[in-house]
């Protein structure tokens, strides 16, 4: 029985302003009508352009359900193109990454394809002369999304022909990626290796959520980060010895709830936010001169401080991907069904600057976001435990009140408290509307 | 003590059977304080530092773990996970006795399982090892995952 498609008031009715109801986490329906709304109306990641540094250089990856590959043309422009031969069908590219030269071709039929997907030649040509395969979509070659953004490296892609622009969209909020490509004495990032992948039984939503959630850390990872601070206290450590990395990293954790309220939090409109805007766990990182040096001698004392000063612990870009500016990582989302999400946890390398940052950033992404992490694992289990919990019948819905003022605005910039939940507020008044925007109109509902 | 091939293939069967039978504490004394558990994440890696892995963890961060998995309020362990390795018989691909050195690469199956979910992993495992004071110990072990580029759920104990 279908509740939600051709029915935008009922999906409208799941967002309360400081509720959700757990249909936004199990349904099924949900989830396909966000693939085809939400994910094709909204600037969705990619990759990352140093992935693809060449001509010809590709890899396949998703947005939202549809396959896709992302390729460097011979313009050098990047191209993202659905990932399937307009004759039957087939996959053109499967590996992660590649070469493919000045074209692509289909391993089946031999179709062949330019790196922007324009058709360049099919076999027995003439057998389609007397046909009107020319007035076909199939004739045109691999079809390109609706459109392609490249903001300093990061490439996203919005699914849907029409629809927001890409500086509408996102607004004040590339100034996070802005700030982590700065930090980069050279201007520039580089993705660093393959990332961890995570599969998590669980709804794409509750990873994002947690992003910005300052309350969980001190709870959830007591077992991990508490356990650390003991044992580190009980070591022979002493006061004013360099701390080993992996304390810096997992103890901050364990702060207070009176530091995640002050640490701070901002909003901006579309669902975008960040923790992180007085202080962060990342503040506190011993650093090399090496390092400052390089970034006084690219951009000026005054400026390179106030680069370095940004705090921007996590930034959430809706719908789903998180980074961290301070130590280049970037975590993607990837919904793959109502209770499946697997996450991508990505990590650059800031060009020009020493070692060791990449080194603590590698560091970060293992202990914190690796299938073997004790981090992960108290987050999994309370992700999995959530999404357990929401089949329970005895309460359907989903609370979202810390913090929250009568009147909530979400269409201007905010700043404010770090534990509260504005931000997840802000994620689902970005989803509704973004989930209506296209389901509104009868004719496409009726295509369905 | 006069070491024997014998007591270098059977320490590492000893190993794997102290991890099955969850004797953690026992297993963290086996290691060398210097010695590094390695869990590389790209197939044939040769870097440790500068990209991904999934653990590579000292003294420190080992014991850490073992500690964290009998807290109290280790709710991902609660109920506990158990697992089993099969291993193949080791292969001993150096054998100094002058220096006291000793590595071996072994191939191993491994089960993870928590309440109703169960899962493979097929391993090779390279230990070095040391004798010190009349005893072996881990100077160094890096655990290969055949398919570590795949996607994982949680995998809590000690592959």
């Amino acid at each position: 029985m279908s509740n939600y498609a051709g029915n935008p008031q009922a999906v409208a009715a799941l967002v309360r302003p400081n509720q959700v109801h757990r249909d936004v986490y199990v349904s099924e329906e949900i989830y396909r009508l966000e693939m085809k709304h939400l994910f094709a109306n909204t600037w969705v990641f990619v990759g990352h352009d140093s992935q693809t540094p060449n001509k010809g250089d590709y890899i396949t990856t998703q947005v939202a359900d549809q396959p896709v590959i992302m390729v460097r043309h011979s313009d050098g422009e990047v191209k993202v193109l659905y990932n399937r031969c307009p004759h039957k069908g087939t996959k053109i590219a499967i590996d992660r990454s590649g070469n493919t030269g000045k074209f692509f071709r289909c391993p089946y039929h031999a179709w062949s394809f330019k790196t922007d997907g324009c058709l360049l030649a099919i076999p027995l040509k003439k057998g389609y002369a007397q046909t009107d395969f020319g007035d076909t979509a199939a004739s045109r070659g691999m079809k390109s999304v609706g459109a392609v953004h490249n903001h300093r490296g990061f490439v996203f892609a919005r699914l849907a022909p029409e629809g927001i622009s890409f500086d509408e969209y996102f607004g004040d909020a590339m100034s996070s990626i802005d700030n982590m490509v700065d930090r980069a004495p050279e201007g520039r990032l580089e993705v660093a290796g393959p990332p961890l992948r995570y599969m998590h039984q669980c709804n794409w939503k509750m990873l994002v959520e947690n992003q910005t959630d300052a309350c969980h850390p001190m709870v959830a990872h007591e077992s991990s980060a508490g356990t650390a601070v003991r044992l580190f206290e009980e070591s022979d450590w002493k006061e004013g010895d360099p701390k080993p990395m992996a304390m810096e990293i997992i103890a901050p954790f364990m702060s207070p709830y009176e530091f995640f309220e002050g640490m701070g939090q901002r909003t901006w409109p579309n669902g975008h936010g960040h923790s992180g805007v007085a202080t962060s766990i990342h503040k506190e990182y011993a650093e090399e001169d090496e390092y400052g040096e390089a970034m006084n001698a690219a951009y000026g004392e005054e400026r390179a401080a106030e680069i370095l000063g940004e705090n921007r612990h996590n930034t959430v870009y809706f719908p789903n991907i998180m980074m961290k500016g301070p130590i280049q990582q970037l975590r993607n989302f990837i919904p793959l069904g109502p209770n499946k999400t697997l996450v991508e946890s990505w990590i650059y390398r800031l060009v020009g600057a020493p070692d060791y940052l990449l080194k603590r950033t590698a560091m970060y992404n293992r202990i914190i976001n690796a299938p073997t992490s004790i981090v992960g694992h108290d987050d999994l289990e309370m992700y999995e435990r959530a999404q357990e919990g929401l089949m329970t019948d005895g309460n359907e819905w989903v609370d979202l009140h810390r913090n929250a003022e009568e009147g909530e605005d979400f269409g201007h910039e905010w700043t404010g408290n770090g534990t509260s939940e504005r931000q997840m507020r802000n994620q689902f008044d970005a989803w509704k509307r973004f989930m209506l925007a296209t389901m509104d109109t009868p004719a496409q509902e009726a295509a369905e | 003590m006069t070491i024997t091939r014998d007591d270098v293939i059977d320490f590492i069967y000893a190993e794997a059977r102290m991890i099955d039978e969850g004797r953690f504490s026992e297993w963290l004394d086996l290691w060398l304080e210097d010695g590094i558990y390695w869990m590389p994440l790209d197939y044939k890696q040769t870097d440790p530092d500068l990209i991904t892995s999934l653990l590579h963890e000292d003294h420190f961060m080992r014991k850490l773990r073992v500690e964290r998995l009998n807290g109290e309020r280790t709710f991902s362990q609660k109920p506990k996970s158990r697992c089993s390795h099969v291993i193949q018989r080791p292969f001993v691909d150096t054998f100094d006795t002058d220096a006291g050195s000793f590595e071996t690469n072994t191939s191993m199956h491994y089960v993870e399982t928590r309440l109703d979910e169960q899962f493979l992993l097929a391993l090779t495992a390279q230990h070095q090892l040391k004798l010190v004071d009349g005893k072996l110990r881990i100077a160094g072990k890096r655990v290969d995952i055949l398919n570590c580029d795949a996607a994982f759920g949680n995998i809590q104990l000690l592959p």
